[in-house]
């Protein structure tokens, strides 16, 4: 049994606790990424909601400034020897904004709404390493059936399907947070309207008006409210970059979620410390088709790969708002020792064309003897950029690049139906810190988003076995072998990963950096 | 006229239902769905958001089912914003796009209005070519630069006003001059132009002749008559109006109903496109008629009875 101490995580909130200092009237005025889809946590999937969730809700363990994983609504926990019980024991002053108590039965209530088939969530299956998630969330059991039952009042177990020892990450998620049972008995799909919502985190819901504002204000509830500085916070939401850009200079928020990179050298510039370009969690990649005749020679693909200069796109094209991709996997990811290193990109790029060159003309590809290769991308200025910049790149090899371009949509449709292309554009952000939620992109039996069509028993053994193994080192290695496979064989390009980019103003304290983007307002505080 | 106006009325309801129903079918055409995103959608779960929105059943039924509802004032629940029913956001956002729209009409039609007029009677002279010149500036240089234009110098450069937002009067300024100032460029030169040839008309000529005070016959004999194109041109541009503007809103973050035209159909919100259409088909319907009853107030020849 591992017993989880919570003792250095409370004395770190403790500590940023009295950093943040006294509470401030002003209303925190925060730039978010465009307005939320929906406030209900479980039919959520953007990354805009997950700010605002963040702050209404508490889940049983939550992401501290760094984005490390502490506990949360639950104090502590404990994880079986085999690792598919989890015992979380729920904090006794953990009440909602209502003042009833937090209860365990509320979060069985919470995970059963949903993978209810009628729920309609759209990342139910984040959760299917719960013990009959998929199966309930397909119709073929009810609900009741789901590992999830309260030994009582504060005492939650969770049982799993397999050991999931990423399953607290998992958690970490918006898709985690609990709903408030009698409200949403009552209210219907109507519990996520201000007055009505009954919410356990930091701050409660005042207004929702769409496109305009969301505004919170604190709760006073709230087990850690003594140590919350922000009284009010201001959700508003610009799908236009560089409005909450010029917003930001104009002193009217406090910070910018997102920047358009066209603006990024002058902000860096002008504000220094106040524009923050840090790696995420996510990579920007061209899937190749396996089963394309061209494609599918493994030799072709390194060399398409070789001659791809990936300082170029980061530094040119994007503007160093995205960094060189040699890994699929990206770079500060949580339970991992670092991505396997790949031969060629320690060579210099003129070595690499040689190299890519020749090895396609042993093909019978040479700039007069061209292949076409179609680069299918979802219309944007920046993949049309990189697409040309890699066509050009291409064509010293004899490839010879045509493009087919479609709005997003019809661009992952296609992909989805598996309709034919040859290269194609997609990016993929993860929903935990954890290597598997990348390279389980290519296991064969995963339709969904295994463009590529690669099959590859080895890297499936690998990457099952990986998921049996209950010691995180071991995993990791394992992980890492799989990782190997996929440089090697490539069903994906890597070629950059992505960063967030935000502004943040001088003012707004405990803004803390993570790779996750994820920036509670609970542990910060403003200067006027 | 009033019986005139109810028959037209009514007869615009075939050409909504018309309009609908070519939306409806193209809307379903494009490829892909509103659930259709970088990150695909696990089997289970795409089956499950098409069941609870209906998308499993037949075209026809879903067709049937939307103007059942439709016709009971029901809009259906937009595909995006889960927790809202279309109605809902189009009733929390037309106020918005309606009173930027009027303002800058009204200012459109004033400003527009009497640009135009100084100009025409100045004809040749450099006030006049200032207005030219002006209303050129202001049909060639696209929103998209002007509103950024305008909020940097105002907002962020000289701080007198905000960059964006809804609420107080001042965060309408700047976006009703981006929406204003095309129209009254258009608007200038319209009017210039009935305005030189009214002011050659017999009926001008006559009430000069009479000695008539030249302001009077500038404004009651001549304008009357100049404004007509004005009228039937600012028609549809008044429903393109009060519908709100895409550009003008996420320049300046208002909660209008403009980003949904291209935002609903990017996204495959097939009812909020649908909800958008109704609006904007019924607003052009109507302001046509209102033209037309114009005409008749303006224009002593036009009769309707």
């Amino acid at each position: 049994m591992f017993i989880q101490s919570t003792k250095r995580a409370l004395m770190a909130a403790t500590i940023l606790a009295g950093l943040a200092g006294a509470a401030s009237a002003a209303p925190y005025m925060r730039g978010n990424d465009g307005n939320p889809e929906t406030l209900d946590q479980h039919k959520t999937s953007t990354v805009a909601e997950a700010h605002i969730l963040r702050d209404l809700y508490e889940g049983l363990v939550v992401y501290d400034t760094k984005a490390n994983v502490v506990p949360g609504a639950a104090e502590s926990w404990e994880i079986s020897e085999d690792g598919t019980v989890y015992t979380f024991v729920l904090r006794a002053d953990a009440k909602w904004s209502n003042g009833d108590d937090l209860t365990a039965e509320d979060f069985v209530y919470s995970l059963r709404r949903i993978m209810t088939p009628a729920t309609g969530a759209k990342y139910a299956n984040i959760l299917y390493p719960i013990k009959n998630g998929e199966a309930v969330n397909k119709d073929e059991m009810p609900p009741e059936d789901l590992g999830v039952r309260a030994l009582d009042d504060k005492t939650l177990e969770i049982t799993l399907e397999a050991s999931t020892p990423f399953f607290l990450e998992l958690l970490t998620h918006q898709t985690g947070l609990p709903v408030h049972p009698a409200t949403v008995e009552a209210a219907g799909a109507d519990f996520v309207q201000p007055g009505t919502m009954v919410s356990n985190g930091a701050y409660m819901l005042v207004s929702n008006t769409l496109n305009d504002k969301i505004e919170l204000t604190r709760n006073p509830n709230f087990h850690d409210a003594a140590n919350v500085a922000i009284d009010t916070v201001h959700y508003l939401p610009f799908e236009e970059r560089a409005t909450c850009v010029r917003a930001w200079e104009a002193g009217e928020v406090h910070s910018c979620s997102d920047l358009p990179a066209e603006d990024i050298a002058r902000l860096k510039e002008a504000h220094g410390e106040g524009t923050r370009i840090v790696p995420y969690l996510g990579t920007y990649y061209y899937a190749l088709n396996h089963e394309d005749e061209f494609l599918s020679d493994p030799d072709v693909r390194r060399a398409l790969s070789m001659a791809i200069d990936r300082e170029f796109l980061a530094d040119e094209i994007w503007q160093g708002t995205m960094l060189p991709a040699v890994s699929f996997v990206p770079p500060g990811i949580g339970n991992y020792a670092g991505s396997p290193e790949v031969d060629y990109f320690s060579m210099s790029m003129l070595d690499r064309e040689d190299m890519a060159a020749e090895i396609l003309a042993g093909k019978g590809v040479t700039p007069q003897t061209p292949h076409t290769l179609e680069i299918m991308y979802n219309i944007s200025e920046n993949h049309k950029a990189v697409a040309t910049a890699i066509a050009d790149m291409w064509a010293n090899l004899g490839v010879k690049v045509e493009f087919n371009v479609r709005d997003a949509s019809a661009h992952y449709a296609h992909l989805r139906d598996r309709g034919d292309f040859d290269v194609a554009r997609a990016g993929w952000i993860g929903d935990y810190s954890d290597p598997q939620n990348f390279l389980f992109m290519v296991e064969s039996d995963n339709t969904g988003f295994n463009y590529a069509r690669y099959e590859n028993p080895d890297y499936d053994a690998l990457m099952d076995q990986a998921a049996r193994e209950t010691d995180l080192d071991k995993r990791a290695g394992l992980l890492q072998q799989a990782e190997a496979m996929f440089m090697r064989d490539l069903p994906f390009l890597p070629l950059v990963y992505y960063t967030s980019k935000s502004l943040v103003s001088p003012n707004l304290s405990g803004w803390e950096d993570n790779i996750q983007n994820v920036h509670a307002t609970r542990y910060m505080s403003l200067s006027e | 006229m009033f019986s005139y106006a109810i028959r037209r009325l009514l007869g615009a309801v075939p050409t909504i239902f018309l309009i609908v129903t070519a939306a409806f079918f193209m809307m379903r055409v494009a490829p892909g769905g509103p659930f259709d995103q970088e990150r695909t959608l696990e089997a289970t779960v795409m089956e499950n958001l098409n069941r609870t929105f209906g998308l499993d059943k037949p075209l026809w039924e879903q067709y049937a089912m939307y103007l059942g509802n439709l016709l009971r004032g029901d809009m259906g629940p937009s595909f995006i914003y889960r927790d809202m029913r279309v109605h809902e956001i189009l009733a929390e956002g037309l106020p918005v796009s309606m009173q930027l729209g009027a303002t800058a009409l009204v200012l459109a039609l004033v400003v527009g209005s009497a640009l135009g007029t100084v100009a025409a009677l100045r004809q040749n002279s450099r006030t006049d070519f200032a207005v030219i010149a002006v209303a050129t500036f202001g049909i060639t240089v696209p929103n998209f630069v002007v509103a950024p234009v305008l909020s940097l110098v105002f907002a962020v450069m000289l701080g007198w006003l905000p960059a964006q937002g809804w609420g107080d009067w001042n965060q309408m300024l700047l976006p009703v001059i981006a929406l204003a100032l095309p129209q009254v460029a258009i608007v200038a030169r319209l009017i210039r132009g009935s305005m030189i040839e009214a002011l050659r008309s017999d009926h001008v000529r006559t009430a000069r002749a009479y000695g008539l005070p030249a302001r009077m016959v500038v404004v009651k004999h001549a304008l009357r008559a100049a404004i007509l194109p004005a009228v039937s041109y600012m028609g549809p541009a008044a429903a393109a109006l009060l519908t709100g503007s895409i550009v003008v809103e996420q320049v300046f973050n208002l909660p209008g109903i403009g980003r949904y035209f291209v935002n609903g159909a990017l996204n495959r919100d097939y009812t909020l496109v649908m909800g958008t259409v109704v609006i904007v088909a019924t607003f052009v319907v109507v302001f046509n008629l209102i033209v037309d009853l114009l005409y008749a107030v303006l224009d002593p020849r036009v009769r309707y009875d």
